[in-house]
């Protein structure tokens, strides 16, 4: 038993003579005693085999381009980069955006006005867009609901009641909370610029239902959504030229930061763990030679006995 | 006697001196890495971030 356990588990480790190396790869195979001709057949199956899995597979991504969608193309965005994060400058002005535009329809039901301090407002500035808004409150001593003015614990108000409002006042198409749209939609930040900036006149021959708009990015093309962005249709504080593709980018920062606030955070924690980690790699790989020597330099001496005992 | 030895013979050897070693150590290194992580990410980002711009909205 002991003999057994020492064959397996200590000397096949041990072995280090180069030349033995020949016949483990040979008793690993089945093939060697094949004959040339059977040899040359499987062969030449597994070469046809192969290159048909990769003809199949250059013609799968090939079929993609019939698909009914259009896949956005990439945009540099500055939080995409591995050490980037958000454009706090462009994410502020995406706040004007969504705050005079989307939220006519949309709501943002996750997020709160404290939220926006110290990432896009001071507190006072904060304090002071809570404040525009009226919030429903209550119940107050009689039992019955109140509007007050905004807190910062309050949460962005919606604009309707609920979603069967919404669509009633949407032709039936529910324009979707925007609190974490970006993880929502396949192509994330690329696919809300491209389908806030890619509204066009439908193709000959697309016929679309009345209340309905053509957009190429949208599934299926027919979109509920009106066009919403438009070169000056607000005016930013900071004196940035409005142009559409401008407001397209900067809601669309805001989104992003809108459902990964702790993305900056994430990212230094990152830079930290991989600064240490690399340091422990060393220690590590120290200890391992260190632990395996022993192993390493241990010899086993086999004395065959003696014939004549 | 090289480097590693005069390390291991002034700090290491007695356990009180690698005690304080290892806790000394173990703080420069947690500082060096926080600080200069957080000051590689503040250079990538310069401009961007909302340290940079929070001078104008501040009164």
């Amino acid at each position: 038993m002991a003999a057994a356990v020492g064959r397996i588990s200590a000397s096949r480790l041990l072995k280090t003579n180069s030349s033995l190396a020949p016949f483990q790869v040979c008793s690993l195979s089945t093939a060697h005693s094949w004959t040339r001709g059977r040899k040359l057949l499987w062969t030449s199956i597994g070469v046809v085999a192969g290159g048909a899995g990769a003809l199949f597979l250059a013609l799968e991504t090939s079929v993609k381009a019939t698909d009914i969608e259009l896949h956005p193309p990439k945009l540099p965005w500055d939080h995409k980069k591995i050490l980037g994060g958000y454009d706090h400058r462009s994410v502020r002005r995406g706040w004007e955006v969504y705050k005079n535009v989307c939220a006519a329809c949309h709501s943002m039901r996750y997020l709160c006005y404290r939220d926006l301090v110290g990432a896009t407002h001071t507190e006072a500035e904060a304090k002071a867009e809570a404040e525009e808004q009226m919030i429903e409150d209550g119940p107050n001593d009689v039992g019955e609901m109140f509007k007050r003015p905004g807190k910062l614990s309050d949460h962005v108000p919606s604009p309707y009641p609920n979603e069967e409002a919404a669509r009633a006042a949407n032709g039936g198409a529910y324009p979707p909370d925007l609190s974490y749209i970006i993880p929502a939609r396949h192509g994330g930040e690329d696919y809300v610029f491209h389908l806030l900036t890619g509204y066009h006149e439908p193709p000959a021959g697309v016929a679309l239902r009345e209340g309905l708009h053509y957009n190429p990015y949208f599934v299926g093309g027919a979109i509920g959504m009106a066009q919403a962005l438009y070169s000056e249709i607000i005016e930013y504080e900071d004196g940035t030229p409005a142009t559409q593709s401008q407001l397209a980018k900067d809601v669309t920062n805001f989104l992003a930061w809108a459902a990964f606030p702790e993305l900056e955070e994430r990212k230094q924690v990152g830079i930290k763990s991989i600064a240490l980690l690399s340091i422990l790699l060393f220690a590590t790989l120290y200890l391992k030679r260190f632990r395996f020597s022993v192993m390493k330099t241990r010899k086993i001496q086999y004395n065959p006995p003696k014939k004549d005992v | 006697m090289g480097l590693a030895g005069t390390i291991y013979q002034t700090l290491f050897r007695r356990s009180s001196t690698a005690a304080i070693t290892i806790v000394i150590g173990a703080y420069a290194t947690e500082r060096i890495i926080d600080e200069g992580s957080t000051l590689l990410w503040k250079n990538y980002n310069k401009g961007k971030l909302w340290d940079d711009i929070k001078h104008k909205y501040e009164k």
